[in-house]
């Protein structure tokens, strides 16, 4: 598999690797993926009072492209307000980091990690929630 | 500090041993004859040259040379003794045996066969991933006419018992075809002894050149076949085509110093194999592939739990070698042979097969066991499932979102 410089530098030096604490009640976090699909993507954000993303955080079980695009878009997420961050399409993340096709599902999961991630927060907060799954912070 | 890449992926290819190619030389340039000119030295000189190596592959595998047919390698040479026999014989039966293990040069054939009307029953080997027997004995049917079983794996290394699975065969009236691709100069092959009519054989994973390879067909009790290829009648009517001396001349001399020096050359990859073995199997969760006694000593295939196989490769680029991950496929499936183990999915995505070969040497798998301690360890940091695994959480009991 041949990678973009801008896969392997993120892969090389991924961006904002960690955690954050699930149980805060200004933290979202979306797993999405399988370990049987051979990804799965672990997304934290934590949002201030004024409803930015000011924090966050991944942890990714996957392939190269897998790990570029959840590191990507923690950089991307940052200093936006939650429909900002929901906005970000994974046609923009597979450009930026042009992704060979067969790679493409790598930055919808992406995408669907910040949805889960959203869904969770606002869950947490009460607000009628896209309809998203989101994904049981105990097991996070 | 060894000269990177390192490579260690010798079930893939290997490299002509300079040997081989020295010899291979002047039959690429004066020595250009077409060994089925019977008029002239120049044919002469190559079908000499064409028949001293018949005797070198059939020295390896202690047969007749004449028993030796040229192919273009061990994918026709299965397609050869496959859709050959099957054709040939299907006035006895239509019924043929193989295992979910074997290659796709012998899967496909089968798969093709299906299509024309015949019915193949694929075994499932045990989790060693070697045949058991009693099964392969009840799967025997009044019209089965050929099973296939491949000696050695190229996946994960296993030896099949085809001495046993020969007797088998001989005992019931079924013809026995084994690719022998992966196992020459790795396992002593004995075909006086063996009870096994077909074998195919491959130059390229011996130190030999790429794209040409042999099929052995038994000339006692005789097998016949039908001819896949049709034209000029070489190898008598079997395979037809103008013999590649240079490259056969070149798999003569390839398996001529695999017969020399696989006693040597073995024990001294075994050394090196359990050396890197030791090495990685001190980190946690790292998973053996596949039996570790009956199997070829060049061969290693672990699964490294919680690391995705193709961003550890990323990760150990300094080495060449090969994984199970579906991302290094372009079908996004796991390696069918370890779910035929019955790996589950994460571990057949977490494999890598790591083969050795002559000219490994020790600093290579000392600098290799360093890097992926190195990196095992880095993207395990980076991994949700190793967080998950290490608070106790089962993997199995989570509802994960499926994709």
């Amino acid at each position: 598999m041949s990678y973009s410089d801008k896969v392997l530098d993120h892969y090389e030096n991924p961006r904002n690797v960690g955690a954050l604490e699930a149980n805060d009640a200004s933290v979202g976090t979306g797993m999405v993926g399988a370990p049987a699909c051979g990804d799965v993507m672990k997304l934290q954000i934590k949002v201030n009072d004024a409803g930015i993303i000011e924090e966050a955080r991944f942890k990714t079980y996957g392939c190269g492209s897998a790990i570029a695009s959840s590191s990507l878009v923690t950089e991307w997420v940052k200093g936006k307000t939650l429909d900002q961050a929901l906005a970000i399409k994974n046609t923009a993340i597979a450009e930026e980091l042009a992704l060979p096709p067969v790679k493409i599902h790598c930055s919808i999961l992406a995408e669907d990690a910040i949805k889960a991630a959203v869904a969770d927060y606002r869950n947490k907060h009460e607000v009628v929630s896209a309809g998203y799954a989101a994904c049981d912070p105990a097991a996070a | 500090m060894p000269k990177l890449p390192i490579y260690l992926d010798y079930s893939a290819t290997t490299p002509i041993d300079p040997r081989v190619a020295e010899i291979m030389i002047p039959y690429l340039t004066e020595k250009f004859g077409n060994p089925a000119s019977r008029s002239h030295a120049f044919g002469w000189d190559a079908d000499q040259a064409v028949e001293r190596a018949r005797e070198e592959v059939a020295g390896l595998v202690n047969c007749d040379p004449k028993e030796i047919v040229w192919t273009s390698g061990a994918t026709e040479s299965d397609n050869l003794a496959i859709k050959g026999a099957a054709q040939f014989y299907k006035g006895k039966g239509k019924h043929l045996i193989t295992v979910r293990t074997e290659h796709k040069a012998v899967l496909d054939p089968m798969r093709e066969l299906e299509r024309q009307g015949f019915e193949v029953t694929y075994l499932d080997p045990e989790p060693s991933g070697l045949l058991d027997l009693d099964k392969f004995r009840a799967a025997i049917r009044a019209d089965t006419i050929l099973a296939s079983v491949m000696h050695v794996n190229n996946e994960i290394g296993v030896i099949q018992d085809i001495e046993t699975i020969g007797e088998i065969c001989r005992g019931k009236g079924v013809l026995f075809h084994v690719d022998a691709a992966q196992s020459t100069g790795k396992a002593p092959i004995d075909l006086a002894r063996l009870k096994v009519d077909l074998m195919s054989f491959s130059a390229h994973k011996t130190y030999g050149p790429k794209g040409i390879g042999a099929l052995y067909v038994r000339r006692k009790p005789r097998i016949r076949l039908e001819a896949q290829m049709h034209g000029g009648g070489h190898e008598r009517g079997m395979r037809s085509g103008t013999l590649a001396t240079h490259q056969i001349v070149g798999m003569g001399a390839a398996f001529r110093i695999a017969a020399e020096e696989m006693a040597t050359e073995n024990e001294r990859i075994r050394c090196l194999r359990d050396k890197l073995w030791t090495g990685v199997s001190t980190l946690d969760e790292v998973h053996l592939n596949g039996d570790m006694q009956q199997r070829v000593p060049h061969n290693l295939n672990a699964s490294f739990n919680f690391v995705e196989g193709e961003s550890l490769m990323m990760a150990i680029k300094d080495l060449a070698v090969s994984s199970g991950s579906a991302c290094t496929s372009a079908s996004l499936e796991p390696s069918y042979v370890l779910k035929a183990l019955g790996r589950n999915d994460e571990l057949a995505h977490s494999s890598i097969r790591f083969s050795i070969g002559r000219f490994t040497t020790e600093q290579d798998i000392d600098f290799a066991v360093q890097l992926l301690h190195k990196h095992v360890g880095k993207l395990r940091d980076l991994s949700p499932l190793w967080d998950m695994h290490r608070a106790g959480i089962d993997l199995n009991s989570v509802q994960w979102a499926a994709h």
